[in-house]
C-alpha cells in the first residue's frame, strides 16, 4: 500500500504526504475493516461451525434441560473477548501498517524519514483513533452476532442436517459478516465525518 | 392413582411423518415407567416433547398438575420442578472434562460452592467406576465411558424428573446391571419419576414400575411388566419375543428376589 500511495504521490509531486496518507487511511479505514475481515475469516467461521456442532450434537439442547442458557453460556464469553481482541487487533494491524509505509516509503524509496514520521504524528488527531476503535467496536458486535446467529441456528437456517448444514452455515455466516462490515464501515463513515 | 406427568392426546409430525399420533400417559410421582418400542418408532421424540425441546401440534404436558407451556424456554422451571435428560447420544461438551461435564449443571446453574461441587462430582465418579478418568475429554472416552458421563451429567442435580433415553445402550452386561441399579438406588434415595426409554428388555423391567408400549404413532399397551405376558396382543408378543422376552420368566428375575 505504500509502494502504490507513493507512485500515485510522486506523479503529484507530493510523496512528502506519504505519511498523512498511510496513517489516516489506515487509521480511519483500513484498519478497522481488514483487521474485521481477517477475523471474521477465522474466529467467525470457526465459531459459526463450532455452534453449528454443537447444535447438532444436541449439546444447546442440553444446555437448555439443565436450565443453562445457551446463548450466554457459550456466545457470551466470545463476545467479551471480541469486544477486547478487535480493538487491540486493529491497533496492532494499524502499528504494523504505519512501519510498513515508512519502510516502503523512506527506506526502499526516498521519502525522508523525518518528513514521514512527522506527517503521521501530525495529522492523526484524536478524534481519528477514537473512529476506529468505534469501527473496530461495532465490526466486533456485528461479526459475532451473525456468526453466532448463524452457528446457533444451525437446525432452522441451514438447507441441509448433519455437516453440510454446518459447513452452508459457517460460509454464511462469513459472506454476510463480510458484506455487513463493509456496508456499516460505510454508514459509520459518513456519520463520523 | 396421582399422575405426576400427564400426557393427553400429544401430537408431533414431521411433514407427512406422523411420527406421535394421539398420545396419552401417565405417570405416578416417584414410579419408573419405561417406553419400549421398535427403532425409529418416536420413543426419542417423545421425550424431547416432554423436556420441551420440540413443540408438539398438539396435545397437553402436565408436571406435577400444571401444564408446562411450550412457548417458554424453561417450562419446566415455570412449573417449578427440576428436571434433568440423559440423551441417545449423551450430548456431552468435548471442550470439558468427564469432571467438568458432570458438574457442569452444578457450576452453572446452582448455588453450591466450588468445594461442595467437587465433593459431589468425586462421589459421582466413584459411584459410575470413572475416577480415573475424570481428567480425560469425551473424545478419550469409550461410548460406554461417555454414558456414564452422561447418567452422571442427569443424576448430579438430584433431579425430581428424569428422563433417560437409552440409558445402557452399547454397554456390557456387567456394566449394563449396574446402571440399572444406580437408576434404581438413587430413585430410591432422592424418589425422582422417571422416564426411561430402553431396547433392553428383559433387564429393564427390573427397575420398572410400569411399560408402555409405543407403536404407529400411540400407546399401545400400558400396564406393569408382569402383566405384558398375559395381556399382550399379538403385535407386542411379537416385539417381545424378538427380543428374546418369552413367556418364561427371565432370569434376573429369579436371581434377584
Ligand atoms: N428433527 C427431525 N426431523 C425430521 N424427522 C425426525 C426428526 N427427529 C426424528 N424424526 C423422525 O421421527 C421418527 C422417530 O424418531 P425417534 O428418534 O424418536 O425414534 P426412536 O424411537 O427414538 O428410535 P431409536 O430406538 O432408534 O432411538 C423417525 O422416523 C425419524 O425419522
Ligand atoms: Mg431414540
Amino acid at each position: 500500500m505504500g509502494l502504490q500511495l507513493y507512485y500515485t504521490l510522486v506523479k503529484f509531486g507530493a510523496e512528502s504526504a506519504l505519511g498523512t496518507a498511510v496513517a489516516l487511511s489506515l487509521i480511519r479505514e483500513l484498519g478497522p475493516v481488514l483487521t474485521a475481515l481477517m477475523v471474521v475469516g477465522q474466529a467467525g467461521s470457526a465459531m459459526a461451525s463450532e455452534l453449528g456442532i454443537q447444535r447438532n450434537d444436541e449439546q444447546i439442547d442440553a444446555l437448555q434441560t439443565m436450565s443453562i442458557d445457551p446463548l450466554g453460556f457459550l456466545v457470551g464469553p466470545r463476545l467479551v473477548a471480541t469486544l477486547i481482541c478487535f480493538p487491540i487487533l486493529t491497533a496492532i494491524f494499524d502499528l504494523i501498517g504505519i512501519f510498513g509505509g515508512y519502510l516502503t516509503g523512506s527506506v526502499l524509496l526516498n521519502v525522508d524519514s523525518g518528513v514521514y514520521w512527522n506527517r503521521v504524528f501530525e495529522s492523526v488527531t484524536w478524534a481519528d483513533v477514537q473512529g476506529g476503535y468505534i469501527k473496530a467496536l461495532v465490526f466486533g458486535l456485528l461479526t459475532i452476532s451473525i456468526c453466532a446467529y448463524r452457528g446457533y441456528n444451525t437446525h432452522r437456517k441451514a438447507s441441509f442436517p448433519g455437516v453440510r448444514g454446518v459447513s452452508e452455515s459457517a460460509t454464511r455466516a462469513v459472506v454476510w459478516s463480510s458484506v455487513t462490515v463493509l456496508a456499516a464501515d460505510y454508514l459509520i463513515t459518513s456519520f463520523l465525518m | 392413582m396421582d399422575s405426576f406427568l400427564k400426557i393427553r392426546g400429544l401430537k408431533k409430525y414431521f411433514g407427512d411423518n406422523r411420527v406421535l399420533d394421539g398420545i396419552d400417559l401417565d405417570v405416578t410421582a416417584a414410579s419408573v415407567m419405561t417406553i419400549i418400542g421398535k427403532s425409529g418408532i418416536g420413543k426419542s421424540v417423545l421425550l424431547k416433547c416432554i423436556a420441551n425441546l420440540l413443540q408438539p401440534e398438539a396435545g397437553i404436558i402436565e408436571l406435577d398438575g400444571q401444564a408446562i407451556s411450550q412457548s417458554r424456554r424453561n417450562a419446566q422451571i415455570d412449573a417449578g420442578v427440576s428436571f434433568s435428560y440423559m440423551f441417545q447420544n449423551n450430548a456431552l461438551f468435548d471442550s470439558l472434562t468427564a469432571f467438568e461435564n458432570v458438574a457442569l449443571p452444578l457450576r452453572e446453574a446452582s448455588k453450591l460452592n466450588k468445594a461442595e461441587i467437587q465433593e459431589r462430582v468425586d462421589e459421582m465418579l466413584v459411584h459410575l467406576e470413572l475416577s480415573d478418568s475424570a481428567d480425560r475429554y469425551p473424545g478419550e472416552l469409550s461410548g460406554g465411558m461417555k454414558k456414564r458421563v452422561a447418567l452422571g451429567r442427569a443424576l448430579i442435580t438430584k433431579p425430581q424428573v428424569v428422563l433417560f433415553d437409552e440409558p445402557t445402550t452399547g454397554l456390557d452386561p456387567e456394566r449394563k446391571f449396574s446402571v440399572f441399579e444406580m437408576i434404581a438406588d438413587y430413585r430410591e434415595r432422592f424418589g425422582f419419576t422417571a422416564l426411561l426409554v430402553s431396547h433392553d428388555i428383559p433387564e429393564v423391567f427390573e427397575i420398572s414400575d410400569q411399560v408402555a408400549w409405543l407403536d404407529e404413532g400411540q400407546i399401545k399397551f400400558f400396564g406393569k411388566p408382569e402383566d405384558l405376558n398375559t395381556n399382550a396382543q399379538s403385535a407386542l408378543s411379537g416385539f417381545l419375543s424378538k427380543a428374546n422376552y418369552g413367556l418364561k420368566s427371565s432370569p434376573l428375575n429369579g436371581a434377584n428376589e
